[in-house]
């Protein structure tokens, strides 16, 4: 049995490993995927105090290996279900099952989807959710962003200097996302916005070459491109997690800033928690909290 | 066995001539998810003598990748006797990539 099990290695995931271990804990970190999370697609991080420019594979990878050298252990797992045994935690995953005292719920969250059919086959076909990875494969052609956050902005942003030309398509007539950027996409001349309108269907023979999109009227417009970057938001990951702590609406965990659940000895942390700012130092400052709740419950039994 | 880096000169030789399966990652320097699937293609690599594992640096040969169509990385794409059978898109767990195969 373990002091504590963390799930998902992520920013707050990892930060929770360090911060059980300098507690003198024993802890797993299972994770699905590989360490790292989200963070990893960013090429580069300019908002972490003291990291003023660093990628997020050697952020990820310099977390990774701290919070190995003090000695959490990692396996590369899905954690498919918590059970709450009252005195431990059972957590199960697809070959194996592990125990122990607390556990950190820290899964992060999952691109959403359009919900379009045909998306999933054109996913490197033309569909990407990722414009900073991807986007320099449109240099010279044309390309629409679905969205209206700061994700889309930004997206649409990189993408009108790298492509020919850019379509912003947004279901409302006004940006969730920061009015500076905004302002600076209104100003490039090689950018369109299609606004109030949907993406209904999505063309293609081999490879993505035309969105349909419907306004509010319900008037059709077939537009051609190359590329569709999709920036409707993220899902968070905590679907599998739903009896033992409380979801909302949107399926985010409910929790006070403590990272505390309904259910003892069961915290979360990170982008999956129902919380005001999603940002990288955040998720590590989550991974400090929870840990430390965790040590104290765990200290207090 | 490691992942053998591939370039257009030893392409034909490599992968297209192949006698074994080939799972072929188109993958650049500056892309977090690519350096996080070495790993896993290594292990495949390794484990598995009935595949060859090979890398592509799409900068440096963007012709390939154009030709292959790549437009999104990581991307592994399996050929078979000269052909691509079959890719996957984007950082996957390993029994993913080997249920390509």
């Amino acid at each position: 049995m373990y002091d504590i099990i963390v799930i998902g290695a992520g920013p707050a995931g990892m930060t929770a490993a360090i911060y059980a271990r300098r507690a003198a804990k024993t802890v797993l970190v299972l994770e699905a995927l590989s360490y790292g999370g989200q963070i990893i697609n960013t090429p580069d991080i300019e908002n972490y105090p003291a990291a003023a420019h660093v990628s997020g594979y050697d952020f990820a990878t310099n977390v990774y290996n701290q919070a190995k050298n003090l000695g959490a252990e990692f396996r590369f797992e899905k954690a498919l279900e918590i059970v709450d045994r009252g005195e431990d935690k059972l957590v199960r995953t697809k070959k194996n099952e592990y125990t122990a005292r607390a556990v950190i719920i820290a899964t992060g969250s999952a691109n959403r989807k359009l919900g379009v059919e045909n998306e999933d086959r054109l996913v490197g076909r033309g569909i990407s959710y990722c414009a900073t990875c991807d986007g320099a494969f449109y240099r010279k052609k044309t390309v629409a962003v679905v969205g209206g956050g700061n994700t889309a902005l930004e997206d649409a942003l990189y993408l009108s200097d790298v492509a020919d030309k850019v379509y912003l398509i947004h279901r409302r007539d006004s940006f969730r996302g920061e009015e500076a950027s905004a302002a600076l996409l209104k100003e490039r001349e090689n950018v369109e916005f299609v606004l109030n309108s949907t993406v209904k269907e999505l063309h293609f023979e081999k490879k993505l070459n035309a969105v349909t999109v419907v306004d509010k009227s319900g008037a059709e417009r077939k537009i051609e491109v190359d590329g569709l970057f999709v920036a409707v938001g993220r899902t968070p990951e905590n679907q599998s997690f739903s009896s033992v702590i409380e979801l909302d609406g949107a399926g985010y965990a409910l929790s006070g800033e403590d990272c505390r659940t309904k259910t003892e000895g069961v915290f979360v942390a990170g982008d999956n928690r129902k919380k005001e700012v999603r940002q990288l130092v955040t998720a590590a400052a989550d991974g400090a909290v929870a840990a430390t709740a965790a040590v104290n419950y765990i200290n207090k039994k | 066995m490691a992942v053998l880096e591939v370039t257009s000169a030893n392409f034909e030789k490599e992968v297209l001539q192949s006698d074994r399966p080939v799972l072929a990652d188109f993958y650049a320097n500056w892309c977090g998810p690519c350096k996080m699937l070495r790993p896993i293609l290594e292990e495949i690599s390794d484990d598995r003598q009935d595949v060859k594992v090979v890398s592509i640096d799409i900068d440096e040969e963007d012709e390939l990748a154009e030709e292959y169509e790549v437009s999104a990385i990581p991307c592994v794409v399996l050929f078979k006797n000269g052909a691509e059978a079959d890719r996957s898109v984007g950082l996957k767990p390993r029994e993913a990539l080997e249920e390509l195969l």
